[in-house]
């Protein structure tokens, strides 16, 4: 039987955290097995193939591309730089026509057919960093390196913006306080800023001012977003935004408490280098935004620790609601009964039983609408 | 199947790996007929940690085994073949769309022609298209080969120009390709297919130009002469190759290729192929749709010259109910998703719920007023879906029409569309959304509102989805396909008689009509503009819809069928929702006047028995207790 529920993301304050950090394509890795790396240290690099220029020199000569060979000065293989003449055809020994290259390059290739000529910019240097405090566990070679570092780790639901780091710092007290203009303070530039519930747009235009890093917090509006990014969002597949500031959200769209156990965490991990990224991607291999906040401990010491296994739902285990009417609100399993159960909108579903801890209201609720937090 | 006859195949074991799920049948021959006994799930496994897809198949085959009966795996795991009295199936067989299902690029000439061929045989063989190259669609070429390098697909399809004709563009073409040096997505010990299936005067330039850079296939031209495809070479060639490479680098496929008995086809490659054989067996033009939680993929076949049909499928890659969900506002508009509904909500939490599903796409509507407004983002979803594959299913363009006087007062070019609402004989659902609606008549309602068919069209939905097992099923076993098709995958919503022509009044009568049910009685009357009309007539007792014979008298410039104003006398069949006169006019148009159109609404609603009585109106409490605060 499939897990009829979310297993919940992770959120814990001891994880071995491994990254694969691979080039687009193959080139150099510069670093050594065992080797201690700090986030924007340069792993691997590679020179991407420039790009491509078309020149249809047969058109330009007024030749049939079959002649072109004939008049061609230059051959594939062959840098030429900007104004250079690549071909040319004399008629009568008075009258020139020539050809000169719109741009500087290697000539990728020739056609006979076509008439085309194909010219290759100079290639683009990529490099690839490590993104986290860590060591360097093993060397993929001409491909990267995987980085592993131990320490406290936070799943989001969603985000927006890439890989950064900063000194993690709390922007609020309480993980009911929304994060807004007035809780940005200049001294947080640079720096993984922390909010309790709804970053208000006012907030992060002011955070995006100042210079701060990240945002983590609870809830983001979705207007808000649309407004951040100059476009309705249409599928969840985010990371690559320039939008200045990386954004990771914990619980979901509108005003959602950041969940106890996540803030808690933060909250004694403040201070510390915390490095973020707010790339999702929710489809088939699903990528959460991520907070990994990198302590001293030996990675090679603590790996044969990390075989999490994930329990399953049981009489007792605590639920975080993932839908409306109850979105949000956390309680205890009561039961688990077996049988489909006819929910309010007509459909039948497996169903979990819940009590909830603030007010100890009990609801029925299906079990595709609840996630597991883990003790 | 090793030596088996169609006739000595008793038992049929059937999966489809999706994405998320991988769903079994089991098919037995009993009592004379094939029809589906049992079926299981279990989720997919081509991901880490398990990375091997055989393991939700054994899974889901291990739920079915125990849900049957049936003993299907033996000590080893391996799948029992042949059956032998309770044990084992006599053929196994399987459809995939997991790990992202097949992803291609396609490159042609000119985009309106030879392009498109292209992209009508890789659709028609289950790919998603993931961008059209074409000499002419106004990008720069570093931009277009940077667009084919950044891309990544599973293959390459190119085309260009008839046989014989001027090789230049497709060659140019091909120089881009190898400019790019494109890399497959899966894999990186293999080069990159490319199918070549263009101007045969250019296969020698092509193969000089891609022959060490790619891995190349040669296919005869898909549009040798402008004036017909020849897309069937093409599309073998796309599945050969999406066995050898596709499939063969995706987690634990080359075990599940050794088991099964035919090969796996993509799952909507499958689910075309059904509803082809169903409407060629038939000889009727249907059209089909899948509404899933990414995309949605429509299928039909018309027959535009009365006899042979034409099939198109359609991926309209961002439409989905879940992870596409928000798109689906994007693209048509919070203005668009609201007028269907009948009570008011507020826009900001309208817009965090719809990104809340997005993010966590496995939730599902508990409330009835989440149910109401997931259906109403269903309606868009399907009609926009339904835009694109009018606009893409149409007669090949760039062909000279040769005219008569009477057409020269038709403004109509080449690539008209060739779906025909009027002809159109039967719209079949299905997806999550429309399969497994609370009530049929809500699927009902979704398919007439977006779809909007006109005339007579019977509609159904596929009970439990499993047109991609029955599509590959087809192919090896057409007789047990179709009768399981017909049996078990449809369940027969009814018939929806719909008036099309100028209605210039509101509240208008449109048309009388009179209907002798089978067990004799009579049911008459007048349908008024704007109005709609459930007449209830169900199914025998082979789940078979019964049927009524029906008079329907439109008014004049109205039709329903027989030309404007003329009456029509014939068979209207029933099923699990009944028959529906649809008086509201087509294109369907929902009134901008804020109490006339939740009154119509809340009027169709009632009629149709779409939502339980006073639902609608306890939502719209609800959703004013909120917006009250």
């Amino acid at each position: 039987m499939a897990l009829a529920y979310a297993p919940g993301l992770t959120v814990t304050e001891e994880h071995l955290v491994r990254k694969r950090r691979i080039l687009p394509l193959k080139g150099d890795v510069v670093v050594k097995v065992g080797q201690k790396v700090s986030p924007d240290d340069v792993v691997a690099r590679t020179d991407l193939p420039g790009p491509i220029e078309s020149l249809n020199v047969a058109n330009r000569m007024g030749l049939p591309p079959e002649d072109l060979e004939g008049a061609m000065l230059k051959k594939v293989g062959e840098q030429i730089s900007e104004g250079d003449i690549v071909a040319e055809t004399r008629t009568l020994w008075i009258f020139k026509t020539t050809c000169t290259a719109p741009v500087s390059g290697t000539i990728e290739s020739i056609s006979s057919v076509t008439g085309q000529m194909l010219i290759r910019g100079a290639p683009q240097p990529v490099e690839v960093k490590a993104y986290l405090n860590g060591v360097v566990t093993d060397v993929f070679e001409n491909e990267g390196v995987e980085v592993t570092t131990w320490g406290g780790f936070l799943q989001g639901i969603f985000g927006v913006g890439g890989e950064t780091h900063g000194e993690l710092k709390l922007a609020v007290s309480s993980r009911d306080d929304n994060l807004t203009e007035e809780c940005i303070t200049p001294d947080m530039r640079g720096k993984i800023i922390v909010g309790g519930a709804l970053v208000t747009a006012e907030g992060i235009n002011a955070a995006r001012r100042q210079g701060v890093a990240g945002i983590v917090t609870g809830g983001l509006d979705d207007h808000d977003l649309r407004d951040l990014l100059g476009y309705d969002l249409g599928v969840a597949i985010t990371g690559s935004e320039d939008i200045g500031i990386t954004l990771v959200i914990t619980e979901g769209f509108g005003e959602i408490h950041m969940a106890e156990r996540s803030f808690e965490l933060l909250k004694s991990l403040e201070g510390k280098r915390a490095c973020i990224n707010g790339a999702t991607q929710i489809r088939a291999g699903v990528i959460r935004p991520e907070v990994v906040i990198p302590s001293d401990g030996d990675v090679y010491a603590v790996s044969e620790k990390t075989d999490y296994v994930q329990g399953g739902m049981d009489v007792g285990s605590a639920l975080r609601v993932i839908r409306h009417p109850y979105f949000g609100r956390i309680g205890k399993v009561v039961s688990l009964p077996s049988a489909l159960t006819e929910l309010d909108s007509g459909s039948h579903a497996r169903v979990v039983e819940i009590q909830f801890d603030d007010d100890n209201l009990k609801a029925v609720v299906p079990r595709a609408n609840v996630e597991l937090i883990e003790s | 199947m090793a030596n088996l006859k169609p006739d000595e195949i008793k038992v049929i074991l059937a999966t489809d790996c999706g994405s998320t799920t991988t769903k079994a049948i089991l098919i037995e021959f009993k009592d004379g007929e094939y029809r589906l006994t049992t079926r299981g799930e279990a989720p997919t496994t081509v991901e880490s940690p398990i990375e091997d897809v055989t393991k939700g198949v054994l899974n889901a085959v291990t739920e079915l085994s125990e849900l049957s009966g049936r003993k299907l795996l033996d000590e080893n795991e391996r799948i029992i073949t042949p059956a032998n009295g309770n044990v084992g199936t006599d053929i196994y067989i399987s459809t995939s769309s997991a790990g992202g299902g097949l992803q291609m690029m396609v490159a042609g000439v000119v985009r309106k022609m030879t392009a498109e061929s292209a992209e009508r045989a890789a659709l028609g063989a289950g790919a998603i298209v993931m961008d059209v190259i074409a000499s002419n669609d106004k990008r720069l070429p570093h931009q277009q080969i940077e667009r084919i390098r950044h891309l990544r697909p599973d293959m390459i399809l190119l085309a260009g120009g008839i046989d014989g004709g001027a090789m230049t563009h497709v060659v140019e073409l091909a120089e881009l390709i190898a400019a790019a040096d494109p890399r497959p997505r899966l894999g990186s010990s293999y080069l990159l297919p490319v199918i070549y299936a263009g101007n045969n005067a250019a296969q020698e330039a092509i193969t000089a130009t891609l022959g060490k850079k790619v891995d190349l296939k040669i296919t005869p031209n898909l549009r040798p002469v402008l004036e017909r495809e020849n897309l069937l070479p093409a599309r073998e060639e796309i599945h050969n190759l999406f066995l050898e490479h596709v499939m063969a680098q995706a987690p634990g496929y080359k075990k599940l290729m050794d088991w099964t008995d035919a090969p796996i086809m993509p799952t909507p490659g499958a689910v075309g192929n059904i509803i082809k054989t169903i409407a060629d067996i038939n000889d009727i033009e249907a059209v089909g749709v899948d509404i899933g939680g990414a995309t949605t993929d429509i299928f039909s076949v018309f027959r535009p010259d009365g006899k042979e049909g034409v099939f198109n499928r359609t991926v309209s890659a961002n439409l989905g109910m879940s992870y596409s969900i928000s798109n689906v506002f994007a693209e048509s508009s919070m203005k668009n998703v609201l007028r269907w509904m009948a009570f008011k909500m507020d826009e900001r939490d309208l817009r965090n719920r719809v990104k809340n599903k997005m993010i966590r796409p496995t939730t599902i509507p508990q409330s009835m007023e989440e149910l109401i407004f997931e259906q109403a983002i269903a309606r868009e979803a399907l009609r926009l879906a339904f835009v694109q594959h009018k606009n893409f299913a149409t007669q090949l363009k760039g062909v000279q029409q040769q005219r008569t006087i009477a057409d020269a007062f038709k403004q109509e070019g080449s690539g008209k569309t060739l779906v025909n609402m009027m002809t159109l004989n039967m719209l079949i659902g299905s997806g999550g959304v429309l399969s497994h609606a609370p009530r049929r008549n809500q699927a009902a309602s979704m398919i007439i509102d977006s779809f909007q068919p006109e005339g007579i069209t019977r509609l159904a939905v596929d009970s439990i989805f499993m047109m991609p097992q029955l599509g590959v099923l087809a192919e090896v076993h057409p007789k047990a396909a179709t009768e399981v098709f017909d049996k078990d995958c449809l369940v027969h919503l009814g018939t929806c008689v719909a008036l099309v022509g100028e209605i210039k009044k509101s509240g208008m009568d449109v048309m009388n009509y009179s209907l002798n049910l089978p067990d004799g009685t009579k049911v008459s009357g007048t349908l008024k503009h704007g109005d709609m009309k459930l007449i209830k007539l169900g199914l025998d007792e082979n789940d078979q819809p019964l049927t009524a014979r029906a008079t329907l008298e439109p008014i004049r410039g109205l039709d329903v069928g027989a030309g404007p104003g003329n009456k029509m006398e014939t068979a209207l069949p029933g099923g699990v929702v009944g028959i529906i006169l649809d008086g509201r006019g087509r294109p369907l148009i929902i009134s901008e006047d804020e109490e006339t159109r939740v009154s119509d609404l809340r009027r169709w609603i009632d009629e149709l028995e779409i939502y339980p009585e006073g639902a609608v109106t306890h939502s719209y409490a609800l959703a004013e207790d909120v917006a009250a605060g």
